[in-house]
């Protein structure tokens, strides 16, 4: 490549907010980095850690605090304007107009770009075809799937070439199979126009297809480099090791989570245990924390780079966050009250919302003391079959019992026995942590001295701090309220509503050490979520798409299914959704 | 600034909004519906006319003259005589609501005549005090009126000194039909009912579904958003404008006795200054409940409150005087009243025009400042 002056040039660069304390704190606190035009760059991070606020200071939407920041060699300080007609940017959430069609909106941002009529036809066909929407183009922009949107508005922002493309987290909420074909599109892009893109992500296998990537944390920058020179930092850490036959992969993770003095991360994955050892860790001691079970070694990635960066930035006082294991381990004994009957079961269940099917003829159990993951893109109706579970929406036909109860019948009598972690957190942000739960406690019928009794062991158990305002609680911590309260009642089975959506990698490893104790202490539990990988802490998966149950099983029947056993969670998901479309699109042909 | 690509981006902001503001169907409904409902509840619904109201008649002096004296009151239109014994059983009915006024000829009425101070008493409720003083007109016309019959009949009534008759005449809405100060009145409302309360969504709307953001990366200058936002809510404006003085003229007969053409201009002012005003509360509040609320408060409550629209500013304290100087529709209300009632008073015009203009220019700059292209 030829040696071009930098695209972005960025030196000490600071930006202060208030937080929700009041306290002010450093979103992007003294970074200093230039990027290389004609790359693909990722900015990399957990949520907080700046990526936002750098996009934005970059497309001169905030102004920075201090240091010096040039885009395209024009000084953002002083000439905003000139980088915002040259550069493109997309925002989190796409910025397209619902109420306009596709192809309005296409007609908008050529129109304000300047984008000459004479090579308009032809730029808008050639991005219509690669976005596959040019049989959408009358279709109002918010009537689009999630995929669709994230698509049209790409092609929003490259209505003509950008001098720098700026993606903020452009896949974020998207389903795999979308999040792929956007990256193909900006691959063609980049192949085909020379365009320098960067992107920020929290996707790893993104950022492994950038030439340099930025790690972030906290606002500050903790690595640079390429990928493959990010990942040799975690070179001989890495290992896999396969459980004893009748010792969940979970149950082995978390153990080896629990010792953070010998282990950076731990996750299950097709029934094994992929782990980071510390590097300065004793070999005699990891020994003994795998109960002699067998620990290969595996190549690095860049996620295992990842994870230790981030272990070593946040450092011992973050270890501290992650909760204790709930006192009620039963993992050895029988799991109280089983009878082997199913605790939820659900047979030919349909609900349509007018002449639209959102769940059609589903059929599956939940066994008692299982964590059961229900996976799908976003309108999969995952939402509207858990919202029937839990009783907050009755279903059109079909037979649904949960806990023994009909729910068709006796929702009342069911809801007693359920406890529902919804998406958004329906705390009292203007409440404290205590405050709040003795209003839940309340609501689900807790009275007098039980209720302080469960209240002050809730608090206990997951290690809250009771007179905090709910509202000033760091992300995982309201997530972790929120569960609390949930739990109150002390009942049977635990929904939670994509429980780790927007939470940052370790926040979510420690949310899932929750899940497995509460799991092991008998608690039945039904999640749903988009992360892929997450299907590997579950009993059993079910995976849906449009509505139809695809796949059901344990992940690795379902990884079999999909005939790519060896691969990761989110490759089988995309294989088994490709080829339910594929014989859809054969029955119609045929019919 | 380069004139072309000014005017390319502008058009197609204005084209993006008008199909925004068209495909909503609750903006047609506040905008065109709102306003003719307003038209027809202001017209025929509502009346600060007395008619028919109930007064008790209480004549303890039955004579022949004492009968004359009120005879008027069972003529008038707007009176409905009850004839009660008593004057306890008259207090009675007044108290309960059974009537409205209270009219006593008491027992020395014919002599205290013939000494030329007869004295009729008049008792008022003064719970609706608009009511009690049209009454108390009426009640004083409807007297005076058989007193002036009898001057003109040629006999000397009493001997009375400084018997003097008031003869009064009311200008300018010479009926003195209530329709004729609400309907101008009404403009006012529908003129800033249309500007300030839909234009208060529209940026904040924006800032909500975070449009504003790639909106902002792209050459758009804050000065063409902010005209393309007004464009399409002006052109509605200007039908509500237009539907005001139809039925105010084929309607309800209010004269136009100013130029047209004034007030088309003064509404026109009017009208920009309050859809500046609306995107300046959504500009600032960047939360669509919270610029409605506001633009609620500080735009449509003032102008029906404060402006001199149904209260005159002249008895109000001098606080509230004040204040409802700073209300730009106060100055509206002068001019259009004017306007459409006593004709082109042009000194009033132009200082009341200058004042609107001012604002506008104001309003103009801080909505453009909310709309900096900065997210701090």
């Amino acid at each position: 490549m030829i040696d071009a002056p930098p695209s972005v040039v960025i030196e000490g660069l600071r930006k202060t907010f208030s937080g929700p304390d009041g306290k002010p704190f450093d979103a992007v606190a003294g970074i200093s980095l230039s990027i290389r035009p004609g790359t693909l760059t990722a900015f990399v991070g957990p949520d907080g850690a700046g990526k936002t606020t750098l996009m934005r200071m970059m497309a001169g939407l905030l102004r920075p605090d201090g240091g010096k920041l040039s885009v395209l060699g024009i000084d953002l300080l002083v000439d905003p304007q000139s980088v915002q007609n040259r550069i493109s940017y997309m925002p989190q959430r796409f910025g397209l107009y619902e109420d306009l069609s596709v192809q309005e909106n296409l007609d908008l941002y050529a129109d304000l770009h300047g984008v000459p009529p004479a090579v308009r036809a032809e730029r808008f066909s050639r991005l219509l075809a690669m976005t596959d929407l040019a049989s959408f183009t009358q279709r109002p922009a918010g009537k689009l799937s999630g995929g669709m949107k994230q698509k049209l508005g790409l092609a929003c922002t490259l209505v003509r070439v950008p001098d720098l493309l700026l993606l903020d987290e452009p896949s974020v909420g998207v389903d795999p199979l979308s999040r792929r074909d956007l990256w193909r599109i900006i691959e063609q892009l980049i192949e085909a126009e020379g365009l320098s893109v960067i992107a920020s992500t929290a996707y790893m296998d993104e950022a492994q297809r950038c030439d340099q990537v930025f790690v972030l944390n906290r606002g500050a920058l903790l690595a640079e480099g390429t990928p493959a020179a990010l990942t040799a930092r975690a070179d001989g850490l890495t290992y896999v090791v396969t459980p004893d036959a009748d010792v969940p992969a979970r149950d082995l993770q978390a153990r080896l989570i629990d010792a953070p003095g010998l282990v950076v991360d731990a996750v299950p994955s097709g029934g094994q245990v992929r782990f980071i050892r510390q590097p300065a860790c004793d070999d005699a001691r990891l020994k003994e924390l795998l109960h002699g079970c067998d620990a290969q070694p595996r190549e690095a990635e860049l996620e295992d780079a990842f994870m230790l960066l981030l272990h070593e930035h946040e450092g011992p006082a973050r270890e501290a966050s992650v909760p204790p294991p709930l006192a009620a381990g039963r993992a050895d004994g029988p799991i109280p009250g089983d009878d082997g009957a199913p605790v939820i079961l659900v047979r030919d269940l349909v609900r349509r919302f007018g002449d639209f099917t959102a769940v059609a003829n589903t059929s599956f159990d939940v066994r008692r003391g299982e964590i059961f993951g229900l996976l799908g893109p976003n309108g999969a109706g995952k939402t509207t079959t858990f919202r029937m579970l839990c009783g907050l929406l009755p279903a059109s036909s079909g037979e649904l019992r949960v806990a023994g109860v009909n729910l068709r019948t006796a929702r009342a009598a069911a809801r007693a026995r359920i406890g529902y972690v919804a998406q958004k957190f329906s705390l009292y942000s203007n409440l404290t942590v205590r405050e709040n739960l003795d209003f839940f406690g309340g609501a689900y019928g807790l009275r007098g001295k039980r209720r302080q009794d469960r209240v002050r062991e809730i608090i206990r158990q997951f290690d809250l701090d009771p007179s905090a305002p709910s509202g000033n609680l760091p992300l995982g911590y309201k997530q972790r309220l929120a569960m609390a309260a949930g739990l109150l009642h002390e009942p049977e089975i635990l929904f939670l509503d994509e429980p780790t959506s927007g939470i940052d990698p370790l926040a979510r490893r420690a949310f899932w050490r929750t899940i497995t104790a509460l799991s092991q202490a008998g608690v039945t539990i039904v999640v749903t979520t988009h992360f892929m990988e997450e299907a590997e802490y579950c009993d059993r998966v079910a995976i849906q798409d449009a509505g139809r149950l695809l796949a059901l099983g344990t992940p690795r029947e379902v990884r079999a299914r999909s005939g790519t056993a060896a691969g990761h969670m989110n490759e089988a998901f995309i294989a088994i959704v490709e080829q339910a479309r594929a014989a859809e699109g054969h029955a119609r042909v045929a019919a | 600034m380069n004139g072309a690509p000014f005017l390319r981006r502008l058009i197609a902001l204005i084209r993006k909004e008008s199909r925004q503001m068209l495909r909503d169907r609750s903006n047609l409904l506040v905008g065109l519906l709102l306003p003719m409902g307003l038209i027809l509840l202001f017209g025929y619904g509502l009346s600060f006319d007395v008619t028919d109201a109930p007064v008790a008649m209480v004549l303890e002096d039955n004579s022949a003259v004492a009968r004359e004296a009120v005879s008027g009151i069972e003529g008038s239109p707007y009176m409905v005589p009850v004839r009660v014994g008593t004057m306890a059983e008259a207090e009675a009915m007044l108290r309960s609501g059974k009537v409205d006024a209270i009219v006593r000829v008491p027992v020395d009425f014919a002599r205290r005549q013939g000494q030329g101070d007869a004295r009729v008493q008049l008792i008022l409720n003064g719970l609706d005090t608009t009511m009690a003083t049209s009454l108390e007109a009426y009640v004083n016309g409807a007297i005076g009126t058989v007193v002036q019959r009898r001057m003109d009949r040629g006999g000397v009534v009493g001997a009375g000194v400084g018997n003097v008759v008031l003869v009064q005449r009311i200008w300018f809405n010479e009926a003195g039909d209530s329709t004729w100060y609400l309907v101008p009145g009404l403009v006012v409302l529908i003129m800033t009912l249309v500007g300030a309360f839909l234009t208060s969504m529209l940026i904040a709307r924006e800032w909500e579904r975070g449009t504003l953001e790639a909106l902002f990366v792209t050459p758009v200058r804050p000065l063409e958003l902010v005209l393309a936002k007004i464009a399409p809510y002006l052109v509605v404006g200007l039908i509500d404008l237009a539907m005001c003085i139809v039925a105010a003229r084929v309607l309800f007969n209010v004269p136009i006795r100013g130029s047209l053409l004034v007030i088309l201009a003064a509404s026109l002012l009017y009208l920009i200054v309050s859809l500046l005003m609306g995107l300046f509360i959504s500009g600032i509040t960047r939360n669509q409940f919270a610029a409605s609320q506001m633009a609620l408060l500080v735009s449509f409550m003032p102008a029906l409150m404060l402006s001199g629209f149904v209260f005159d500013l002249r008895n109000v304290p001098l606080v509230v005087r004040i204040v409802s100087q700073l209300v730009p529709a106060t100055h509206f209300v002068g001019v259009v009243k004017t306007l459409f009632l006593a004709g082109t008073d042009w000194a009033m015009v132009l200082r009341n025009g200058a004042i609107m203009l001012g604002y506008s220019l104001v309003l103009l700059t801080l909505t453009w400042r909310t709309l900096r292209k900065r997210l701090d």
